[in-house]
């Protein structure tokens, strides 16, 4: 069966979810991602979105954060102050999904400015819940199309905090948490180096190269030793997919993704 | 009690040049007309605050009513960036406006702290992120008792909160459904509260005893405006309108398609007469 390499990345995503998870999903990729779990493998998996909704359950993907789909199929809905205070602050979370504009090869994320802070060149919609969801969730999962522009050798600007420097950064900070264990591109999926925290790409998607992960990453990035390659989309894995993209494009209004 | 006006009476009573105003929501319940409202009565050098400024942020601040942002994520939720408020800070147009940036975790904590009385809020968060020393109002602060090194954000107090409800009753009891945000925090945080809502009733139909509820010696000035939430939605009237975020991304991205499109939809007749 054909599948995009977009459709690869979500379902490599999915895949590193379970029954057990407590997920704080973010919109795009992570929400396909989490849904696409819930609807195959995964069906006990609590989604909460930091606008309130805890155990959600939508029947299509939210656009925003707060879509009404999300908090009329939640077991329930709490505040604001409440979502970020008990339940992310608390520790209530098992995977937190991230993304930005940037990644580094420490996994630091950066949905902030391009350019200088001040004088941006462009300026992004900013971190959100991001730096928290980054500290607090036990480990957190990034989903990122890969290019060189975005897999960069120093972001522009530190938002979201991953292995900062490497080694014990995080531990340094009083970080008790994992941090960014998984990066799941469009290419591959990387993980950081158990000693120094560089990202390292553990598996290649099928049909892709070595040279072109190298060409698509902006530091010299290394290879694991027992390099592996993603199973490729199920059949029933893309099928759900894009039955959830079309009753979302439907709802939305628009053409499906 | 609160005083039942007009939404023209109630923004012209309320909102003075200069204010911080927050106009809460979080994707749910903005009080969009409201905001309009304020572009319309021409008010300037607002300093905003709100969380998650979206459309009606970008129209503000496109239209030059402010001078400040106090926020935390300003982006079109699944669409992309706002044109508007991107314009205004790398071009100054149609005039520089000056940020000060948040995490969530700290607005939420700072309009909780507001709410609750105290100076600033004190949470874990900002570790190794570079927002720390770019907003001079993240700090840290030492655990008395464990010696942890925690963040403080001063606590955040409007002159004036705006939000949008489902209902209120004569009296003037606000009923507050759904996905609730931080629309009681930001209430009780603010020097004056002004709510418009879907509907004035005889009988509030509070759902629980537990529901979210402002008394009405909490609040101000109540408007009532059917439809004031549009395109964002209210939860048991209308749905969200997805089609029109989306479409905004290509009114907004040029400065004269979004002119025209302000002149037509909200400063013109149809604007006035809008619901």
């Amino acid at each position: 069966m054909e599948y995009t390499t977009a459709e690869m990345m979500v379902v490599a995503a999915a895949r590193a979810l379970t029954s057990e998870d407590v997920c704080f999903v973010g919109i795009g990729a992570p929400s396909q991602a989490c849904n696409l779990a819930r609807l195959t493998h995964a069906p006990g998996i609590t989604l909460i979105y930091e606008s309130g909704t805890i155990g959600t359950r939508p029947d299509v993907l939210p656009l925003s954060i707060g879509d009404p789909e999300l908090c009329a199929t939640a077991r329930c809905t709490v505040s604001v102050p409440e979502m970020f205070q008990y339940w992310l602050q608390g520790g209530r979370i098992s995977v937190g999904f991230l993304g930005g504009a940037q990644i580094d090869r420490f996994a630091n994320i950066n949905s902030s400015v391009i350019g200088g802070y001040a004088r941006p060149k462009v300026r992004l919609p900013g971190g959100g819940g991001a730096p928290e969801i980054a500290a607090h969730c036990r480990q957190t999962y990034v989903v990122m199309a890969q290019s060189r522009r975005s897999f960069v050798e120093r972001v522009d600007f530190v938002t979201s905090f991953g292995y900062g420097e490497g080694g014990d950064h995080r531990e340094r900070l009083g970080l008790r948490t994992l941090g960014p264990t998984l990066v799941i591109t469009d290419l591959c999926i990387m993980k950081p180096d158990p000693a120094t925290k560089e990202l390292t790409v553990a598996a290649l998607h099928p049909g892709v190269t070595v040279e072109r992960v190298r060409a698509s990453t902006g530091w010299a990035v290394r290879f694991a030793d027992d390099l592996g390659t993603t199973a490729p989309p199920t059949e029933r894995e893309l099928a759900v997919l894009r039955d959830l993209q079309a009753r979302t494009a439907r709802a939305h209004g628009t053409a499906a993704a | 009690m609160p005083r039942f006006l007009s939404l023209s009476e109630a923004v012209a009573a309320c909102v003075r040049d200069g204010m911080s105003i927050a106009l809460e929501g979080f994707t749910h319940l903005i009080p969009f007309a409201a905001g309009h409202e304020i572009i319309r009565q021409g008010r300037r050098d607002l300093t905003l605050i709100r969380m998650t400024p979206d459309l009606i942020y970008d129209q503000l601040i496109g239209m030059g009513c402010a001078r400040r942002l106090i926020f935390s994520w300003g982006g079109n939720p699944g669409v992309g960036s706002l044109h508007r408020l991107r314009d205004a800070v790398e071009r100054g147009w149609p005039r520089p406006l000056e940020l000060e940036e948040h995490s969530h975790a700290a607005m939420a904590s700072a309009y909780h702290a507001g709410a609750a009385g105290l100076p600033c809020a004190i949470f874990r968060g900002y570790y190794g992120s570079d927002l720390v020393g770019n907003n001079p109002n993240i700090r840290f602060v030492t655990c008395p008792f464990t010696g942890e090194q925690l963040a403080a954000v001063p606590a955040l107090r409007p002159d004036l909160a705006i939000i949008h409800a489902q209902r209120a009753d004569r009296e003037g009891n606000v009923l507050i459904e759904g996905i609730i945000g931080v629309q009681k925090e930001v209430v009780l945080a603010s020097r004056q509260a002004l709510v418009t809502v879907e509907e004035v009733v005889d009988d509030l139909r509070a759902p629980s005893p537990n529901s979210c509820i402002l008394p009405h010696w909490t609040v101000d000035v109540i408007a009532e405006v059917p439809g004031g939430a549009r395109p964002s939605y209210a939860h048991g009237y209308y749905g969200r309108d997805n089609a029109f975020y989306t479409a905004w991304d290509a009114i907004s991205r040029d400065r004269e398609t979004f002119l025209r499109w302000m002149e037509e939809h909200v400063l013109g007749a149809k604007g006035e007469n809008r619901r």
